[in-house]
């Protein structure tokens, strides 16, 4: 049984004895000595990860103005930060979008254009107090000219990330990029052999106070990040770090189309190999970790699980999915990831950084609850008309015309012999046709692609389409496509007008 | 060589494409065809010497023609070698070698923009072929 303490290898890191590899190149050396000769042979691994870390942010202190002023509100780029705290110091987030740019540029990139040396405009209001007398105030700074920029992200470095697909008919634009329609391609994200909590699943390294790689500095781990859900294997960590001594090559702003910024952040995390059982979890490959493939078309929660996939397999190019193959592509970079555990360890080898025991334990066996909610929530079929009425496909287009007028409804549902949906028409298809002069069936006027619902949907979600199709109302099927009743946008109106 | 052919709503019902090819006797490899009740539009690979007969025909049907010669642009500085492009392209041009660099292959490229939308980082574009 090997054992070894954390002074024993800072003693050997500080007189240049220390041996020190990547996880990439751990597995091939447990796989020849075993866990208690590697454990014997190696003192520290190294880890590293690059990739989307939306929960990421910066707290600033920007010094005191003449005269003082207590922010009330405050924006850098015009990209608003929070400002609830002391007079001057304040949160820039990540995610948060231009006032004027909206999502070509974000807090991701406020903090990337400080990194890279650039200037950036300072706007904040506020209502004037007797100690702060000052009401508005314009500036440029730059990251010399402020106190303290020091990064603080919430949640970084997920344990491991669900892969996405679409299995819908539409391409959609995600956080995990663009899916393309039928289980098109899959992306996915996260650095698999060299993931850092994937190194140290039981956490006995890896915890509040131990020191990392932070987009090109030293950081440290504050503690759990939020979300946390070891349980399941997705740990997440918040980590802290000097934005004034980061990297461009390690922090980059990004977009994500029809959904926002983002903020990519390179970080990698020694573990110190105290024991066997430390060197057998950093043996860790690609092909022993596991996760789902959710279809991110179902506009919820809990997404379907398509299959179980392996990294190895994500980063095989391709994988199968309901019997047709899938191109895959990753969002977070290998490259990169490597890159940083290589940095890492050339600074332990150098003596220039120092491995750490954690003063507090990540918690264990936690998982993320859902939120609680007290609005209550409507369904299509509470809210639906039921006594819709339809037409066949091959009435007249003066029966149609009837039929609206006796109704009062707008949109008539068209249907085949035997009751499924086949188009729809509106009154304004009626006027439209007798402005035409063109009174034929009903069939050779409908829309064919008729907008629907069903009626165990979410009003939300409904509403969504809604507005996204540029539709007024939808007829509502069962699982044999028959009418079963109409959804309009006055029905989602009223619901709103009896809540609010 | 790479053309996209542009055929507005007026004509859109019309088989011109069949036409040009059978009054020509020029082929085309369709890549890619998109039609809606607003327009239609055709990627195709077509001999470089054949370009300019086939080109007169489609144009006298009333069809716009022109040659895709500028592929996509890679600014390798933005670019952080993540792949997300990979699993997009229709064509495969972006790949990954064994040390996890980024390939382009620009010949493959047809210019359909669907990776310019997919790079988080701004690393690709496309100019208008006008």
């Amino acid at each position: 049984m090997v054992k070894k303490t954390i002074h024993e290898i800072n003693s050997k890191i500080k007189d240049g004895s220390v041996n020190v590899v990547t996880a990439e190149e751990m597995v091939d050396i447990v796989a020849e000595l075993g866990p208690e000769g590697a454990a014997s042979e190696v003192d520290v691994v190294t880890t590293g990860t690059f990739g989307a870390m939306c929960s990421s942010g910066v707290w600033f202190n920007f010094g005191h103005s003449e005269p003082p002023i207590k922010m009330q509100k405050v924006w850098m780029n015009d990209v608003e930060a929070y400002t609830g705290v002391a007079a001057v110091d304040a949160f820039l987030g990540a995610t948060q979008l231009s006032d004027s740019l909206g999502m070509e540029y974000g807090g991701a990139h406020v903090m990337e254009d400080l990194i890279r040396g650039k200037s950036v405009d300072l706007h904040a209001i506020s209502h004037g107090t007797d100690c702060y007398p000052r009401k508005i105030l314009d500036t440029s700074l730059a990251l010399d000219d402020m106190n303290q920029a020091i990064m603080v992200n919430p949640r970084n470095a997920y344990q491991k990330y669900n892969a996405a697909t679409n299995g819908t008919k539409q391409t959609i634009h995600t956080y995990m990029g663009s899916l393309l329609p039928q289980y098109g391609n899959v992306t996915y994200s996260g650095a698999g052999v060299l993931s850092p909590l994937s190194n140290d699943p039981e956490y006995r390294t890896i915890g509040t106070g131990s020191r990392i790689f932070l987009g090109g500095t030293q950081g440290y781990i504050v503690g759990q990040g939020t979300q946390h859900a070891s349980a399941g294997q997705f740990g997440t960590l918040m980590v802290q770090g000097d934005m004034k001594k980061m990297s461009s090559d390690y922090i980059r702003a990004a977009n994500f189309t029809g959904y926002g910024t983002s903020l990519y952040v390179g970080m990698g995390i020694p573990i110190p190999v105290l024991d066997e059982n430390v060197a057998k979890a950093t043996a860790v490959t690609d092909a022993d970790i596991t996760t789902n493939i959710l279809d991110y078309s179902v506009p919820s929660r809990d997404r379907p699980a398509l299959r179980q996939v392996t990294y190895a397999e994500l980063k095989s190019g391709s994988i199968e999915i309901n019997g047709t193959e899938a191109a895959t592509s990753s969002l977070s970079s290998f490259k990169k990831a490597r890159k940083i555990a290589a940095e890492l360890k050339d600074w332990i080898s150098k003596g220039d950084f120092f491995v750490s025991m954690p003063v507090e334990n990540l918690p264990a066996n936690t998982s993320a609850k859902p939120m609680k909610e007290t609005e209550g929530v409507s369904f299509v079929s509470e809210i639906m008309s039921t006594n819709v009425v339809t037409i066949e496909k091959d009435a007249s287009v003066y029966k149609a015309a009837k039929i609206i007028m006796d109704s009062e409804f707008n949109h008539l549902p068209v249907v085949s012999k035997d009751s499924s949906l086949v188009g729809i028409v509106t009154a304004w298809d009626i006027s439209k046709a007798v402005s035409q002069d063109k009174f034929d069936l009903v069939e050779d006027m409908m829309t064919r692609k008729v907008i629907t619902a069903r009626a165990d949907e979410r009003v939300d979600v409904v509403a969504r389409r809604l507005d996204l199709k540029g539709v007024s109302a939808m007829p509502v099927l069962n699982k044999e496509n028959h009418v079963i009743g109409i959804i309009t946008s006055d029905d989602i109106s009223k619901l709103y007008a009896r809540r609010h | 060589m790479k053309v996209k052919i542009n055929i507005s709503s007026e004509i859109v019902t019309k088989p011109i494409l069949a036409e040009a090819i059978v009054e020509t006797g020029v082929l085309l490899n369709v890549s890619q065809a998109h039609f809606d009740r607003s327009h239609g539009e055709v990627v195709a690979d077509v001999q470089e010497e054949l370009f300019e007969k086939i080109k007169s025909s489609l144009v006298s049907k009333g069809a716009i023609v022109r040659k895709l010669d500028t592929p996509i642009e890679w600014d390798e500085d933005e670019c952080v070698e993540c792949g997300a492009c990979i699993s997009v392209c229709p064509t495969k041009v972006f790949s990954l070698d064994e040390d996890y660099s980024l390939l382009v292959d620009k010949s493959k490229c047809i210019q359909c923009g669907t990776c310019v939308e997919m790079c988080p980082h701004n690393a690709l574009s496309l100019i208008d072929n006008g």
